[in-house]
């Protein structure tokens, strides 16, 4: 008997397999004859490679193969792809410098590649890898984006003049400029987005084979976009035919972002286990990943808000710069642009916008889409000024929020995008009572007492999310459509599997999707396989980002239901000697409609396979369908954050002592795992304003926070506990009506930790993240002011 | 990690003799920084010899007088000893805040001692509490053993086996975190002698423990937290990195100066 699922707190089926060792991760598989390899990065931030000599590496014991960019070169492979493709605004494409897999003759960033040394251990790899001899000539390094683009930085790539790889812009810059002109009141803030490294627990992994007796390769990979990586890698890398490719992405540990991209790893083992005839395995050690995994962030921003005397907002105007690293990783040059200007409007009413955005090659490594991937930073940027604005004018932070607020819809927004709906003035009610707000001053004064300074601070956040409409994405440059596939096939005894293209690595998919398919099918969730990560299995897919899984994974499954329980409705027509228009299916019952005949889901699966009463004049035997599905418009998850701190003003030290989350994330189909999402979506939202930052030494290039002894990782104990409720208005252009969760605690949280924090301090601004030293040193400089 | 060999030692004397029989041999007092190093190879030595089995490096002693800590003392068994925390508690909770349970499970004070990182806490205690440093072949007073970075006074060959900390009145240690490692940004330990006299002693600040004698100097004349509230450190000579400047550093020794005094005070 089936139960309704939807809505419902389902315990995740997978953690089972998690919790007690039973994952299959990348690291895992050990393949019979299995080699493992090593690779030889640059101790330099920017270098010109003399010479690389292998004698005594390629004597070493157990040493299978060994290449470097000048075999990559012979062998003729190209350099790693971009997948969208920016226009700058004056009128040109942005300049792509190659990426090579193995660094030819430069290095660009401490940890680029310039070898692999293969081996039959992993120890022995190691040993012959600290053999091979690199003579570099050392370059000046700039790690800097604002640095990099000034006259006489050192230059990247002979291709891209002054570092710079594109200055684009969106928006009326004149409508901009005539509504400052009749302002009563400007807010203008300078800020810094810090760079973030991702640190998924299971660092990047690949295992790669290659089969003589078919021509065929096979690549494991910690990778959250199968498909993707394979198209990739053979369109555009390799030249190898797909139908002779096939990537497993297994159970994989965390992404963030950080495991979207084609890596120069991935390919270079691909590549050489056909060289050498044997499997070849790369885990990444935790070094290796603070190196080379592309990171996310890194904005500088100058941003100006125009209101009028009401502090109704008239224009917003942004400069930004984008530090996009040493090369373009998959995605990088979409992140500051199309992710990030785009949701400048937040959830305002704002009549113009203008954003220009120059992005720049540095001696990095290359930042990309990370938990947010722009929204965050956009966030940022609105809500830092909006609640400055309200500072400055005298004017309560959530009066002028909802003085401005988006109260009709659908809205189009003066940066391109169309809002469907929402209702923000709930979620700011609802965080307002939660957050008792109301008692806040009876709390400051509390601290007051104690000697400490408390704030409070609000975010009302918006994102794009169900990324994304194929058509709009290619008009925008995007080189790949974004759309999902799903597949639903349905076993003769009415047991289901469902293959989709959305991958799982964290999410909690196999429950989620499950709870779908088992509610629109009437069936038991145990009746329900969910199968994804494999390219040999599932037909199509474009992977897990941008929160679309549901809303656009969930939507192709969808659409293969309607059309199993269509075919369904044929075979029971003709079971129950009944019109088909007169079938209805309703919890796992073909009814005819006002009778008692029907048949169960599983009764007419079997038919389906076993077609002796069957209407083979019209129908095919079987009951497997598939669908793609390719999204009308984005959907817009939005909510309101208030975080209240304690500042200790002798040390520093920050205490988050509450901390509100109201979020519209559409309709929700496991309350758990959304609430999982949030908390997860939060800390790393608030290790981001409070502990997190990737630090690059500006005279030598290197990494300084390259291991968690300086590198900041949020704790348990660095966290409040959150409250978080939801409050939900359906998106209108999906059937499920979701709008997905995954990223909304990393957008909305640095906003409100900072406005709170700024707050507490009483100064208009610092940068993130907020160190105790960072604190104390900014209560300072205020000191130092008020006696000066 | 290089190869190795490990060895295990039965004793003081027996570690003495396997440690003189390789040149590049190491000892294993826990390895909570050596495995570290090792498994970053940053440390390549030839044989490991791993004290855990040396029974006559173990063992915590309690007389009227003093507290006995053999070197192999895991801080773990330091911060649940109920003798320990009953003749210096400051002693018992130091130890308990070392690293996390994993750290505490299989470190040792000695190990932390003889390795003297210029954040770690235990240095801390030995130079507050004026312990005395006992190895194979002398004993050390607290105040000529800890000499710079990673640097003591320890010779080729010699193996701590003990410590001895006379019971103080009273003392505190107040440690404020490095963010990210969670090791002593800056840690105090503040304590008044049986003959009540006061010592400060400061780890995480510079490239070594140290002692501050204007604190001593005020507290002993006022054992109170006003007594140091204002007393400025200079900023020469402090460590600085991207978590902590050295002005706020040298901020952060008074900070905790007074309210380790308040805390010995509670």
């Amino acid at each position: 008997m089936a139960t309704p699922y939807i809505g419902v707190p389902v315990q995740r089926r997978e953690d089972l397999r998690f919790l007690t060792g039973a994952g299959n991760y990348t690291d895992d598989l050990t393949l019979p004859h299995q080699t493992h390899a090593v690779f030889v990065r640059s101790p330099h931030a920017h270098a010109r490679i003399r010479s690389i000599k292998l004698e005594r590496a390629r004597a070493a014991a157990g040493v299978v193969g060994i290449f470097t960019g000048a075999d990559v070169a012979a062998a003729k492979i190209n350099g790693l792809p971009c997948g969208w493709l920016i226009t700058g605004n004056d009128g040109k494409p942005m300049n792509e410098p190659a990426h090579p897999i193995l660094a030819l003759d430069t290095v660009r960033h401490a940890g680029d590649g310039v070898a692999v040394v293969i081996a039959e251990t992993l120890a022995q790899a190691r040993d012959a890898a600290e053999q091979v001899e690199v003579d570099y000539e050392v370059l000046p390094a700039v790690v800097d984006a604002v640095a990099a683009l000034a006259p006489g930085a050192p230059l990247l790539h002979e291709g891209a003049p002054g570092n710079r790889c594109y200055t684009w812009d969106i928006g009326d810059k004149a409508g901009v400029d005539a509504a400052f002109a009749r302002a009563a009141h400007v807010t203008t803030l300078e800020f810094v987005n810090n760079r973030l490294i991702p640190n998924a627990i299971e660092p990047r992994a690949v295992n790669a084979s290659y089969s003589r007796a078919d021509d065929s390769y096979t690549l494991y990979v910690a990778n959250q976009n199968p498909h993707v990586e394979r198209l990739l890698m053979c369109a555009f890398v390799l030249g190898l035919p797909e139908h002779k490719v096939r990537v497993v992405a297994p159970d994989v540990g965390g992404g963030f972002g950080s495991k979207i991209y084609l890596y120069a790893e991935d390919v270079v083992l691909t590549w050489a286990s056909r060289q050498v005839n044997r499997p070849i395995k790369w885990t990444a050690d935790r070094s290796e990943s603070f190196l080379s995994d592309a990171h996310g962030r890194d904005h500088h921003t100058k941003a100006q808000l125009a209101l009028d005397k009401d502090g109704q907002f008239l224009a917003l105007r942004v400069n930004t710069t984008a530090n996009l690293g040493a090369y373009l990783s998959t995605f990088a040059s979409a992140v500051p642009t199309i992710l990030y200007a785009t949701l400048l409007a937040g959830q305002y009413a704002t009549p113009v916008i203008h954003c220009e955005v120059t992005a720049a090659f540095t001696n990095t490594a290359p930042v990309d889409a990370y938990r947010g991937a722009g929204r965050p930073e956009a966030t940022y940027v609105v809500e830092r000024m909006v609640e400055t604005a309200a500072r400055e004018m005298g004017i309560d932070p959530a009066a002028i929020r909802r003085r401005n607020f988006i109260r009709s819809f659908p809205y189009q927004t003066p940066v391109a995008l169309m809002y469907d709906i929402g209702d923000y003035e709930a979620t700011l009610d609802r965080a307002i009572e939660l957050a008792d707000v109301a008692g806040f001053a009876t709390r400051r004064s509390q601290s007051q007492a104690r000697g400490k300074l408390r704030g409070l601070g609000y975010a009302c956040y918006i994102e794009a999310c169900g990324i994304a409409p194929s058509s709009v994405a290619g008009a925008l440059g995007a080189r790949a459509g974004l759309f999902e596939a799903g597949e639903v096939r349905v076993h003769p005894t009415g047991k289901v599997t469902v293959f989709t293209g959305s991958h799982s690595h964290g999410q909690g998919h196999e429950t989620s999707f499950a709870q779908v398919v088992a509610d629109r099918l009437g069936i038991s969730m145990d009746d329900v396989e969910i199968v994804h990560g494999d390219t040999s299995k599932v037909l199509f897919g474009m992977g897990t980002y941008g929160s679309r899984s549901l809303a656009v994974g969930g939507t192709a499954i969808i659409k293969a239901l309607d059309k199993v329980v269509a075919k369904g409705k044929k075979i029971a027509a003709h079971l129950l000697e009944a019109a088909e228009t007169d079938i209805e299916f309703a919890d796992g019952q073909f009814k005819v409609a006002g009778t008692d005949r029907s048949k169960a889901f599983a009764e007419i699966a079997l038919t389906a396979y076993v077609p002796h009463n069957f209407p083979h004049d019209k129908l095919e035997p079987g009951l497997n369908e598939n669908a793609f599905y390719d999204p009308s418009n984005f959907t817009f998850p939005a909510g309101t954050y208030i975080c209240e701190v304690e500042v200790d003003p002798e040390t520093g030290a920050v205490n988050i002592e509450r901390f509100v989350a109201v979020d519209d994330f559409g309709n929700i189909i496991n309350p758990m795992i959304v609430e999982g999402q949030v908390h997860g979506g939060l800390v790393q939202g608030l290790g981001q304003a409070l502990n997190e930052c990737g630090v690059y030494d500006s005279a030598s290039g290197q990494l300084t926070t390259g291991t968690f002894m300086d590198y900041c990782m949020p704790r348990a104990d660095d966290m409040p506990s959150f409250k978080v409720a939801t409050h939900g208005t359906a998106c209108t252009h999906n059937p499920l009506g979701v709008k997905g969760c995954g990223e909304a605690g990393a957008i909305g949280s640095p906003p409100a930790l900072m406005n709170a924090l700024t707050d507490a301090l009483g100064v208009a601004d610092f940068a993130m993240p907020a160190t105790p030293q960072r604190i104390w040193a900014t209560l300072q400089s205020k000191q130092q002011r008020k006696a000066a | 990690m290089y190869p190795f060999e490990y060895q295990t030692a039965s004793s003081v004397a027996d570690a003495a003799s396997r440690l003189a029989a390789h040149g590049d041999a190491k000892l294993l007092a826990g390895g909570q920084t050596m495995i570290a190093s090792m498994k970053l190879r940053l440390a390549q030595p030839s044989h490991l010899i791993d004290l855990a089995g040396a029974a006559d490096m173990r063992g915590i002693q309690v007389s009227a007088t003093e507290v006995t800590l053999g070197a192999m003392s895991r801080h773990a068994e330091v911060a649940r000893s109920a003798a320990v925390q009953k003749a210096i508690p400051v002693l018992a909770k130091l130890a308990g805040g070392i690293g996390d349970r994993m750290v505490r499970n299989m470190g040792t004070i000695g190990g932390s001692v003889a390795n003297n990182d210029p954040a770690a806490d235990y240095p801390a205690a030995v130079l507050g509490l004026n312990a005395t440093v006992r190895t194979n072949k002398r004993s050390i007073a607290a105040d000529d053993f800890f000499l710079g970075m990673y640097e003591t006074a320890l010779a080729e060959g010699e193996i701590i086996t003990s410590f001895s900390f006379p019971i103080p009145r009273r003392g505190a240690y107040m440690k404020f975190k490095n963010p990210a490692s969670r090791y002593a940004l800056v840690g105090v330990l503040v304590a008044q002698l049986a003959d009540g006299s006061v010592r400060v002693a400061v780890t995480g600040a510079g490239p070594v423990v140290f002692r501050v004698p204007e604190m001593e100097k005020a507290l002993t004349a006022q054992f109170a937290p006003e007594a140091v509230a204002g007393i400025k450190i200079p900023a020469d000579g402090l460590n600085a990195d991207i978590h902590a400047q050295a002005d706020y550093r040298a901020h952060l020794i008074t900070v905790m100066a007074k309210r380790a005094v308040a805390a010995a005070l509670a």
